[in-house]
C-alpha cells in the first residue's frame, strides 16, 4: 500500500452551501465528485437556457446580454466576453467562422478547469452552443490540454450525448441553428494557451502566436472570425441568459464592479488547499482562512493573486477585492484567480529562478527578447542564487524585466514572466542582495557553467 | 507545391523511406480526425499522437507516412513533432513518468521528490531506465496544484506523491 494518492479534483463546498441562484457554476456538481451526465444534466435545468435563447432572442440580444452582465474573461486576461463577442465580424456575406473553447490550463497554480471539464462538462458544451449562436459560429473546438486525460473522457462523452440527443447537429433544438462541437486534444507546451498560439497549434502548426491586428474575430482559424474562451468564461453563460445580467451583477453583491462569481483558489503550504467558488471580490484573507491557514505555523511572506505570471503580493494586500480592477491598481493582475501562497521559510531567489526556468523553457522562441532574455534571467538568477552574484546583477535583472515587458513581443508571455520578476526584485531585493559576493567582472573561483536552461 | 510535384515527393518518400507503414487502422483514425477541420494539416498533431499511441514513440519512417495522408510536407510534420514537449521524437520506456515542476509544487517539496525519483530510478530527465520500463520527463504545470507534489505515471495522475512511497508506486507500473 501506498499512501501517495490517485489526484481527484474536488470543489471544498458542500452541496447544501451551493444553490442555482447563488453558484451559477458549481451548484450542480455532486458531493462524490462524479460527472454529471446528460440525464442529470436535464434534471437540474440543463439545456434550459439554449432552449430558451434559440430561436426566441437574436445572436444580437445574446450578446447585449453578456455585454451587460459584464462576464469577463476568466482565462487572465479579463476582458468583457460581451464585449469580445461584439467586435466579431458576421452578416452579409461573411462566411461563419468559430468558437474554440481554451481549456489548456498550464498557469502554473491554476486548477480550475479541470473541476468544469471533469464533473460538469455539459455546462461547457450549453455554453459554447449560446456562445456559437451569438457569434454565427458554425462550429467549435474544444482546445483541451494533452495531459487532461480524465477530462478528455468527460468531454467525449458529454459530447456524443449531447450530438445523440439533438442538442448537438443540425436544427438545435427546432432553432434552425446548426452546430457542432469537436475535442481537440494538444500535446504539451504552455504558448498553446496563448490564444493566438492557440489558434495556430489548432491549424496543426507550431504554436507560435500571431500579430495583432487582425484579431481572431477579425480573421482567425483558417483565416475565419473565431472567438476564444476560457471554460471557467463560458460556464457563466448559461446562468447569465437563463437569469438576466442583472442577477449576475447582483452576485458579486457589492464587493466588487464585477458580476458573477469566481472559481477561487489557494495552493502551497497552507493547511486544506482546495477550490471554492464564490463571489467575485472576495479577499485573499478569505481564502487562506478557507484553507485553514498556513501549515505548520509559519507566517505568510507573500502570494501570487493568479498563476505564475501575476505579480507578487504582501500580506497586507490580503483585505483586498480579489477582482480584475482591484489587483491590477496593485500592479499585478487577478489572472485566474488562484492563490499560490508562499511563506516565511521560503526563497524568492529559488522560486524566482524557478518560475523564470518554467518561462524560459516554455517560450516558444518566436521573439527575441523572449528567447533569449529569459534564459539570460534564469542564469543570474541561478548564480544569485548560489550566492555567485556580481555587482549589477540586479540592476541587470531589473533591466531584462523592463524589456521582457509589454509591447516588445508578440504576445503576452513574455511579459507573463516579467511580472513576478519584477514584483519579487521590487518586494524582496535584500534576498537577492544577499546573494551578490563578487565584483563586477571578476573570475570567479568555480564558475556556473553556461548551460542549457 | 503544385500537384504534381506533390505527388513526385510523394513517391520518393514512398521509395526511399525506411520501410515504415502506417497500421491500417491507424490510417484509418488519421483519416477520420482529418475531416474535422476545414484543413488536413490540423489534424497533424493528432495523427502524431495517434502513431504514438501504437509504438511508443514516433518513428522516423512515420514522418513522411503523414505527410503523405495530410498532403503537406514532411519537414512541416517533422516541425510540429519536434516543437511539442508530448511528442517523442526518441524511443521512450513503456511507462513515461511526468513530474510538475511549476511553482506550486515546487513550494509543496518537487524537488525531493524529483531527488526521491532520480535516485530511485538511477537517471535523470530526458533518460530512460536501462531496462526500458520508465522515462523521466519535467512537464508544467499538471493543474493538480492544491495536492502538490504531482506527477503522471502514463495516463495516472498522483498528487500529493509521498517521497516515501515513490518506490512501491512505481511499482504498480512493470
Ligand atoms: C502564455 C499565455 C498562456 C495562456 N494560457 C491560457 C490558458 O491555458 N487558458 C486560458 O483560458 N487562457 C490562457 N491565456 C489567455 C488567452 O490568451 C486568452 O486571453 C483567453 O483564452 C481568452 O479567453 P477569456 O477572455 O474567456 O479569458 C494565456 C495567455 C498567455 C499569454
Ligand atoms: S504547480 Fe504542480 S500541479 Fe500545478
Amino acid at each position: 500500500m501506498t499512501a501517495s494518492q490517485r489526484y481527484r479534483c474536488q470543489l471544498h463546498q458542500s452541496a447544501a452551501e451551493r444553490s442555482a441562484e447563488t453558484h451559477p457554476l458549481t451548484w450542480r456538481l455532486r458531493e462524490d465528485s462524479a460527472l454529471i451526465g446528460l440525464d442529470e444534466y436535464l434534471d437540474k435545468d440543463g439545456y434550459a437556457a439554449v432552449r430558451q435563447t434559440l430561436g426566441s432572442q437574436s445572436p444580437q440580444d445574446v450578446i447585449a446580454t453578456v455585454k451587460q452582465a459584464n462576464v469577463r474573461g476568466r482565462g487572465g486576461a479579463g476582458f468583457s466576453a460581451g464585449m469580445k463577442w461584439s467586435l466579431t465580424l458576421q452578416g452579409g456575406d461573411l462566411p461563419r467562422g468559430y468558437i474554440v473553447c481554451n481549456a489548456d490550463e498550464m498557469e502554473p497554480g491554476t486548477f480550475k478547469d479541470r473541476l468544469l471539464l471533469e464533473q460538469l462538462p455539459h455546462l461547457l458544451i450549453e455554453g459554447m452552443i449560446l456562445g456559437g449562436y451569438a457569434n454565427n459560429s458554425r462550429f467549435g473546438y474544444i482546445f483541451l490540454r494533452g495531459e487532461y486525460i480524465e477530462a478528455a473522457r468527460a468531454v467525449t462523452q458529454a459530447l456524443d450525448e449531447a450530438r445523440a440527443a439533438g442538442w448537438l447537429g443540425a436544427d438545435i433544438a427546432g432553432s434552425g441553428f446548426d452546430f457542432d462541437i469537436a475535442l481537440h486534444t494538444g500535446a504539451g507546451r504552455y504558448i498553446c494557451g496563448e490564444e493566438t498560439a492557440l489558434i495556430s497549434s489548432l491549424e496543426g502548426k507550431r504554436a507560435n502566436p500571431r500579430a495583432k491586428p487582425p484579431f481572431p474575430g477579425q480573421s482567425g482559424a483558417w483565416g475565419k472570425p473565431t472567438v476564444v474562451n476560457n471554460v471557467e468564461t463560458l460556464c457563466n453563460v448559461p446562468a447569465v441568459l437563463r437569469h438576466g445580467a442583472e442577477w449576475y451583477q447582483g452576485l458579486s453583491g457589492g464587493l466588487s464592479n464585477d458580476g458573477g462569481t469566481k472559481l477561487y483558489g489557494v495552493s502551497g503550504k497552507v493547511n486544506r488547499p482546495g477550490l471554492w467558488e464564490l463571489p467575485i471580490g472576495t479577499s485573499g484573507r478569505e481564502l487562506i482562512e478557507r484553507a485553514g491557514g498556513m501549515r505548520d505555523g509559519r507566517a505568510l511572506k507573500t502570494w501570487l493573486p493568479g498563476g505564475g505570471s501575476t505579480g507578487f503580493l504582501l500580506p497586507e494586500h490580503l483585505e483586498l477585492a480579489l477582482d480584475f480592477d482591484t489587483i491590477g491598481e496593485q500592479g499585478s493582475r487577478m489572472g485566474t484567480g488562484l492563490l499560490t501562497v508562499v511563506n516565511e521559510d521560503q526563497s524568492m531567489v529559488s522560486l524566482a529562478r524557478n518560475l523564470e526556468e518554467f518561462f524560459a523553457r516554455e517560450s516558444c522562441g518566436w521573439c527575441t527578447p523572449c528567447r533569449d532574455g529569459l534564459p539570460w534571467t534564469v542564469k543570474i538568477l541561478r548564480a544569485l542564487e548560489r550566492g555567485e552574484g556580481e555587482q549589477g546583477d540586479i540592476e541587470l535583472l531589473e533591466e531584462l524585466a523592463n524589456d521582457l515587458g509589454p509591447g516588445k513581443t508578440f504576445c503576452a508571455h513574455a511579459p507573463g514572466a516579467a511580472m513576478p520578476l519584477e514584483s519579487a526584485l521590487r518586494y524582496f531585493r535584500d534576498e537577492f542582495e544577499r546573494g551578490v559576493t563578487h565584483p563586477r567582472g571578476a573570475a570567479h573561483e568555480d564558475p556556473i557553467p553556461v548551460g542549457e536552461v | 507545391m503544385n500537384d504534381t510535384v506533390r505527388a513526385q515527393v510523394h513517391s520518393a518518400i514512398a521509395s526511399d523511406g525506411d520501410g515504415f507503414t502506417l497500421h491500417a487502422d491507424d490510417l484509418h483514425a488519421i483519416e477520420h480526425e482529418r475531416d474535422h477541420y476545414e484543413q488536413p494539416q490540423a489534424a497533424c498533431i493528432e495523427a502524431l499522437k495517434i502513431v504514438q499511441r501504437r509504438h511508443g514513440w514516433v518513428p522516423d519512417g512515420a514522418i513522411p507516412a503523414i505527410a503523405n495522408v495530410l498532403g503537406i510536407g514532411a519537414a512541416s510534420v517533422e516541425g510540429v513533432a519536434t516543437f511539442y514537449s508530448l511528442i517523442f521524437r526518441q524511443p521512450v520506456g513503456r511507462h513515461v513518468i511526468l513530474v510538475c515542476d511549476s511553482s506550486s509544487c515546487f513550494l509543496t517539496d518537487y524537488e525531493q521528490l524529483r531527488d526521491a525519483l532520480t535516485e530511485h530510478l538511477g537517471i535523470g530527465f530526458g533518460e530512460t531506465t536501462p531496462d526500458g520500463r520508465f522515462t523521466l520527463l519535467p512537464v508544467c504545470c499538471l493543474g493538480a496544484c492544491d495536492r502538490g507534489p504531482a506527477m503522471m505515471i502514463g495516463d495516472d495522475t498522483y498528487g500529493p506523491v509521498m517521497i516515501d512511497d515513490v518506490a512501491s508506486l512505481l511499482e504498480g507500473y512493470p
